[in-house]
């Protein structure tokens, strides 16, 4: 497989030093890196997993709003990102196959590269209680 | 394919009597095959090429990585632009706002350099390249940004039998040092993959190194590391550090050799070297 683009790369660092969860997506969503706060989230280890496609990643917790509706795929920020490679925010809950919910606000952004390209998406993850 | 170092010194020219060995003159390498010709950086080992005299050729490709000094200023001192009969074409990284054309005026023009770009007498053509694959001759020329502050290419150049890589400027150990060994995770991997010849950043020593990331430079080791991983079959370091003298550099090279018992040789890039690929 060729190597990513170097946007992508330094994405990726950056991630690996933050403290606040981050994925790390290619163009078709699929989980490329997810650093170790997101390992919370998702309730494995990138070192264990590696990549995820997106069917397999996207299952492993469940959406809903403020009043515990379920919330649909195309209605999250990274997804919508995907879509239109535009930023979004959103607050909602979170719950993951182990059970545990926990409100949380994510924001998205795309990674446009030098070139103009669409190279891939980025989520940030914040526990509700932090802000 | 013959491969000319005319000048292996990284950031700023050096005219210590300590560094005469490896030289002074900052990053210029011209890669010849037949009838083709490329002069890759223009750095102060540019100066010294004198073309005109030496060949007979009237066409001349410029391929540079980036547009840091010591990658350009022996532009000024090249004497193909200042002769109406040669027609040169420049290769250089495009960037997201400013032009090539602009980028370069910067230096070449005042208060910098007496003359302006848009005033050398040679015909100049400037190409602006990305993520590009393109022809010069019989050379096929595919360049890709590397990790570099700034807008920074590599190449990699395949003549009729054989295939030279060159990225003087690159950090590929810039944050995550455990994604080295996954290749599709290394800035600059496919530029190298398999080459004959690369000719890499090594500009620190692993220690130094510890004090200057994100400057864009590797360490030697990282370098060894990269074209290993890359599966090279010769390795030249350069970009020397300006205070590194030929006595040191001996010394460190001396030792990496004890330490790493590798598939394919190494040695330090010295200006004057030629290396014939086969």
């Amino acid at each position: 497989m060729p190597a990513y683009e170097i946007e992508i790369i330094l994405s990726r660092q950056l991630a690996d030093c933050l403290s606040m969860p981050v994925f790390l997506t290619d163009t078709t969503g699929n989980l490329i890196f997810y650093n170790e706060p997101a390992e919370e989230i998702l309730g494995t280890r990138f070192a264990e997993s590696g990549e995820m496609k997106v069917e397999a990643w996207s299952t492993m917790f469940q959406q809903q709003d403020e009043e515990g509706n379920l919330l649909q795929p195309e209605e999250l920020p990274l997804v919508r990102t995907l879509r239109d490679q535009y930023p979004y925010h959103k607050t909602f809950c979170i719950r993951s196959l182990k059970g545990r919910a926990e409100k949380i606000s994510v924001t998205s952004y795309p990674i446009i590269g030098r070139t103009g390209k669409f190279l891939g998406a980025v989520a940030i993850f914040w526990s509700a209680k932090d802000l | 394919m013959k491969i000319s170092i005319r000048g292996a010194r990284g950031s700023i020219p050096t005219t210590n009597p300590a560094t005469t060995h490896y030289g002074g003159d900052t990053s210029c390498v011209l890669v010849s095959e037949k009838d083709c010709m490329l002069v890759l950086d223009g750095g102060s080992g540019m100066q010294r090429l004198n073309l005109s005299q030496d060949t007979g050729i009237k066409k001349i490709d410029i391929l540079l990585t980036h547009l840091h000094l010591d990658h350009i200023q022996g532009l000024g001192f090249f004497s193909p632009l200042f002769d109406p009969s040669f027609d040169v074409h420049i290769w250089g990284p495009a960037a997201n706002t400013t032009s090539l054309h602009a980028r370069l005026s910067r230096y070449l023009s005042p208060p910098l350099f007496p003359v302006l770009l848009r005033d050398l007498p040679c015909q100049l053509t400037l190409h602006e390249i990305d993520n590009s694959s393109f022809e010069i001759g019989h050379f096929h020329i595919h360049s890709r940004y590397i990790i570099h502050p700034g807008s920074t290419l590599g190449f990699r150049i395949t003549g009729r039998r054989s295939t030279f890589t060159y990225i003087p400027d690159h950090e590929p150990a810039l944050g995550v040092m455990n994604a080295m060994n996954d290749k599709k995770w290394i800035s600059g991997i496919d530029l190298a993959a398999n080459a004959e010849l690369l000719l890499h950043d090594a500009q620190y020593t692993a220690q130094e190194y510890k004090n200057h990331l994100g400057w864009g430079h590797s360490s030697m080791e990282d370098a060894i590391k990269f074209a290993s991983l890359a599966g090279v079959k010769h390795l030249l370091l350069s970009h020397h550090d300006p205070s590194r003298t030929d006595e040191q550099l001996d010394a460190l090279i001396a030792d990496l050799k004890k330490q790493n018992d590798l598939s394919f040789s190494f040695e330090p890039a010295a200006e004057g070297m030629n290396i014939e690929l086969a």
